[in-house]
């Protein structure tokens, strides 16, 4: 599957891994990298110099070309955006706000930029800023998300610029990928599919939630607060949503996330910690290595946009 | 320009531009998410022909701040 994103990032397969706050480490990412498509280490809120040693890990594992997923929010952020020029990081993409005051600085070190967006206007004002390609993420996605569709929202930021648009939110197989190239997509990304991997460092009591999860699990908490986050509902989410309703305060409802994802990831607390994931979790059926999700998923999706509609 | 500014408010928002004043704030008055602050500013850089950088957002929270900002 060659498209202008794998010529743009030298990658086999246009295949993107998700900014997973504690999930996204180096051993995810160097798995995803290796077995040819980006993987990446998710900045979050965690501490720089964090970010910095897991980068040069992924550099002991492989030479394919990876990234630095930085939360524009994120207190860490300026750090980070200097680490990632220092590190000679390929590859960063952005969320949760604009990367605009960095631009200058990662254009000029060579860097590809990709922000993360969930609106046209969005999507335009980055291309005109200078980033090289969009992800496209629909509120299907787990974590942090925005209310328009994957499926309305691509073809209409393909249509509205001119770099590759790299479609995210609700894909975990090669009809996923297949349908997101129909709507004018030229990669993908996807986060839940490669939480259920051998190589993700997180808890087990978390993959088997996703392998678990059926089609209606997941809740979105914060539509209240304005920061909508898409989990798999468990005692957590449903007492969220109940203090929301009730109209709790923000710092009520704060409280409950606190730590919340770190408690579900490493601690494997999946009752009371945030086991974000996207709603496409109950599709997800087994726990494979990196590399052999992405090439089931790829070849389908090659043998679907061939217009055979048998393969499995 | 006041006019003008609070016909994009509108119509960004869907509320009616006859409750919209000087002193409207976007997020606290109107609810708007950064979604809708980066589709009004879009829509504002076209109308009156100045890009506004990200670091001055902060600065624009109201319909009034919005009006200072561009006849500056």
């Amino acid at each position: 599957m060659k498209t202008r994103l794998t010529e743009i990032l030298g990658l086999k397969y246009p295949v993107i891994q998700g900014g997973m706050a504690w999930v996204a480490e180096s051993h995810l990412a160097s798995a995803v990298s290796k077995a040819g498509g980006l993987g990446l280490i998710a900045a979050a809120s965690a501490p720089a110099e964090w970010v910095r040693e897991q980068i040069r890990e992924v550099r002991k594992h492989t030479n394919c070309p990876f990234g630095v997923n930085i939360m524009m929010i994120s207190p860490n952020a300026d750090d980070v955006a200097k680490i990632v020029v220092e590190e000679n990081v390929p590859v960063v993409t952005t969320g949760a706000g604009t990367p605009e005051k960095y631009m200058t600085m990662w254009k000029e070190a060579g860097i590809k930029v990709i922000p993360v967006v969930a609106s046209v206007a969005m999507a335009k004002r980055m291309e005109r800023c200078g980033a090289d390609a969009i992800v496209a993420e629909g509120t299907e996605a787990g974590g942090h998300i925005g209310e328009n569709t994957t499926m309305v929202l691509v073809p209409q930021i393909v249509d509205s610029v001119q770099i590759p648009v790299i479609a995210a939110g609700g894909i975990a197989d090669g009809r996923g990928v297949a349908a997101a190239f129909m709507l004018g997509a030229e990669g993908v990304q996807m986060g839940t599919r490669f939480v259920a991997t051998n190589e993700a460092e997180v808890h087990e009591n978390y993959k088997q939630c996703i392998i678990r999860a059926k089609d209606i699990d997941s809740r979105v908490t914060g539509r209240a607060t304005g920061h909508p986050v898409r989990a798999l509902r468990n005692k957590m989410t449903t007492e969220y949503i109940r203090l929301e309703k009730e109209g709790a305060s923000f710092e009520e409802l704060e409280h409950l996330t606190l730590g919340s994802l770190r408690k579900a990831v490493v601690d494997g607390d999946v009752k009371e910690g945030s086991v974000m994931a996207g709603q496409i979790a109950g599709l997800i059926a087994d726990i494979k290595p990196c590399k052999e999700a992405i090439e089931s998923i790829v070849s389908q999706a090659e043998a679907l946009l061939k217009g055979d509609q048998n393969h499995e | 320009m006041l006019e003008q500014v609070k016909e994009i408010v509108a119509e960004a928002l869907g509320v009616e531009k006859d409750t919209l004043t000087e002193n409207t704030n976007f997020k606290e008055d109107l609810n708007a998410d950064s979604l809708d602050l980066f589709e009004m500013i879009m829509t504002f850089e076209e109308e009156f022909g100045k890009e506004i950088p990200a670091e001055d957002l902060e600065k624009i929270t109201t319909i009034g701040a919005v009006v200072a900002y561009l006849e500056a």
